[in-house]
């Protein structure tokens, strides 16, 4: 192990680097006074009161969880059965089918945001609400099967067999064999895909109206007029919440998924 | 029959995508080969003849390039020697890098504002050193672009490597050192060529991702334009449609073309992988 302590320290300031700027953020979220200072010279709590003080923000954070929540729903009605067919079946046209499927991650996401907001909300006329929701689906999309596939690619589909053999329908296997089997694997699906739609900024840039926007876009204009330690804190409690989900998807189906690709 | 009911479970998705994102961006890439009366490349033309988009563009690619080889030179190390590690403490390291991918991307370009900004720690603590004697200006310029996608994207390296490292069997690797082969010729001949795939699968994601980044440029790049951000300006500051859809077609063209271009070098490299 000798030869490598080299490469362990060298391992220690990539982590640093890593690492290093969220630790500092944290700290400066606790400086009393009016400017980002590190170290912080007076400790408060002030500006987490902030926080709640901004009607943007609330407001905001009220439409990213909607917007996530419900896109993610949508997105696993369309997600499962299309992870279920890809992982269960060979058949043609397959691998074309599963990159159309992956592609919302292959697209650059400042195309798809503006060619969203030109054809879908320009020329269509949709409501910049729905738009959101569409477009935050569509991000969505490729996540949800690709962890649902992971963890049906662990499943043992003679099970499945087994129970059409004993007489139970196609329909009716998937929701009492094949179904509680994954709920982990769609559990943490939905938390990765609902860490992509709140944290998202390229496709929601786009679609932002009057007294709609997301969190991250008001992050973003606030930063813009403000350098106060306001976006520190709530940068704290993003991360909390962050490690909290990271935290599930961990219990849930390990971080096999994020090495595997 | 078993395959025309496996489509039927994919038509929903496939129909989701095609009506909104296939379409509009299939329009998207139609509109920059028309002027309104016939088929004309004239609007790519006045492009490439654009001093002031082809500095944005070429600006844009080396950012990407020098993000992806730092993310390499960091990244391969790191991801070599906590793929060695065993158990908890592997699982932790893995924890550590996860976390920050994770995290947004506002938080994260925004951490290294209070770092390397005119008045941040950086600049406090050379100042306080004696090494520096007036401020260094790193904030908005493209070094300031390339820190932070550095930051953004390391992770993401790291997690492809240890990923194709993991796989390695030690057998293979003492099997070529009792043979006779120095460490550095096993490393050389056999871990590196295994690694490829996971190299040439990281260096795509952050390369495309420093290519097509949108919020780290739009804070630590100032007045500096990335493409990303020359298009958003062109679509929502300026409304000018047309030039937007041109950079669009250009950045979905370049991003493909350099996912087909790493493939086949993968190809070339490791047949069998």
């Amino acid at each position: 192990m000798q030869k490598n302590r080299g490469l362990a320290f060298f391992t220690f300031l990539v982590f640093l680097f890593l690492l290093g700027p969220l630790l500092i953020i944290s700290v400066t979220s606790f400086e009393g006074g009016s400017v980002l200072k590190f170290p912080p010279e007076h400790l408060s709590f002030k500006w987490y009161l902030n926080i709640f003080d901004v009607q943007m923000f609330i407001s905001t954070f009220k439409t990213s969880i909607i917007v996530s929540l419900m896109g993610n729903l949508f997105a696993l009605v369309l997600g499962i059965p299309a992870a279920y067919a890809l992982s269960r079946f060979d058949f043609k046209g397959k691998k074309l089918l599963d990159a159309v499927f992956i592609s919302p991650i292959l697209i650059p996401g400042i195309v798809l945001g503006f060619s969203f907001l030109r054809y879908i909300v320009g020329a269509y006329q949709l409501p910049i609400y729905t738009a959101l929701f569409i477009g935050h689906t569509i991000i969505m999309l490729p996540f949800i099967i690709r962890v649902i596939s992971s963890s049906l690619s662990n499943f043992d589909f003679s099970i499945e067999e087994a129970a059409e053999s004993l007489g139970a329908s196609k329909v009716k296997t998937f929701f009492i064999v094949v179904l509680p089997n994954i709920k982990s694997g769609i559990l943490a699906a939905v938390m990765i895909a609902f860490l992509e739609s709140f944290n998202n900024v390229d496709i929601s840039v786009f679609m932002t109206g009057p007294g709609i926007s997301t969190f991250p876009i008001q992050m973003l204009t606030y930063v813009e007029n403000y350098f106060d330690p306001t976006i520190a804190a709530i940068s704290v409690l993003l991360m909390v919440i962050t490690a909290f989900f990271m935290f599930m998807v961990e219990r849930l189906m390990g971080l096999s998924y994020f090495t595997k690709r | 029959m078993k395959t025309r009911y496996m489509y039927l479970l994919m038509l929903p998705g496939i129909l989701f995508l095609t009506v909104f994102m296939i379409i509009p961006i299939v329009l998207t890439i139609g509109t920059t080969f028309t002027d309104g009366s016939g088929i004309t490349l004239d609007g790519y033309l006045t492009f490439l003849k654009d001093r002031y988009f082809l500095d944005i563009l070429f600006t844009t690619l080396r950012v990407s390039l020098l993000t992806t080889l730092i993310c390499i030179i960091l990244g391969f190390p790191a991801a070599y020697y906590i793929s060695k590690l065993g158990g908890r403490m592997k699982a932790v390291l893995l924890l550590l890098t996860i976390f920050p991918l994770l995290t947004s991307s506002v938080v994260r370009s925004f951490s290294w504002m209070i770092i390397i900004g005119r008045n941040g720690l950086l600049n406090k603590m050379l100042l306080g050193m004696g090494i520096i004697h007036e401020p260094l200006d790193i904030l908005y310029t493209p070094t300031a672009i390339i820190i932070g996608l550095v930051h953004l994207f390391l992770p993401l390296i790291i997690v492809s490597l240890v990923g194709v490292m993991e796989n390695i069997q030690h057998d293979l690797l003492e099997a070529a050192e009792s043979l006779g082969a120095s460490k550095a010729t096993v490393f050389l001949k056999v871990v590196l060529p295994l690694c490829v795939p996971g190299l040439v699968i990281g260096s795509i994601l952050v390369f495309v991702g420093s290519f097509t980044a949108y919020t780290t440029p739009a804070l630590l790049g100032g007045k500096q334009r990335v493409i990303s951000t020359f298009l958003y300006q062109n679509a929502i500051t300026l409304n000018d449609w047309q030039v937007a859809s041109i950079v669009a077609t250009i950045m979905i063209v370049i991003t493909f073309a350099v996912i087909a271009c790493m493939n086949a070098l993968a190809r070339k490299l490791n047949p069998k992988g």
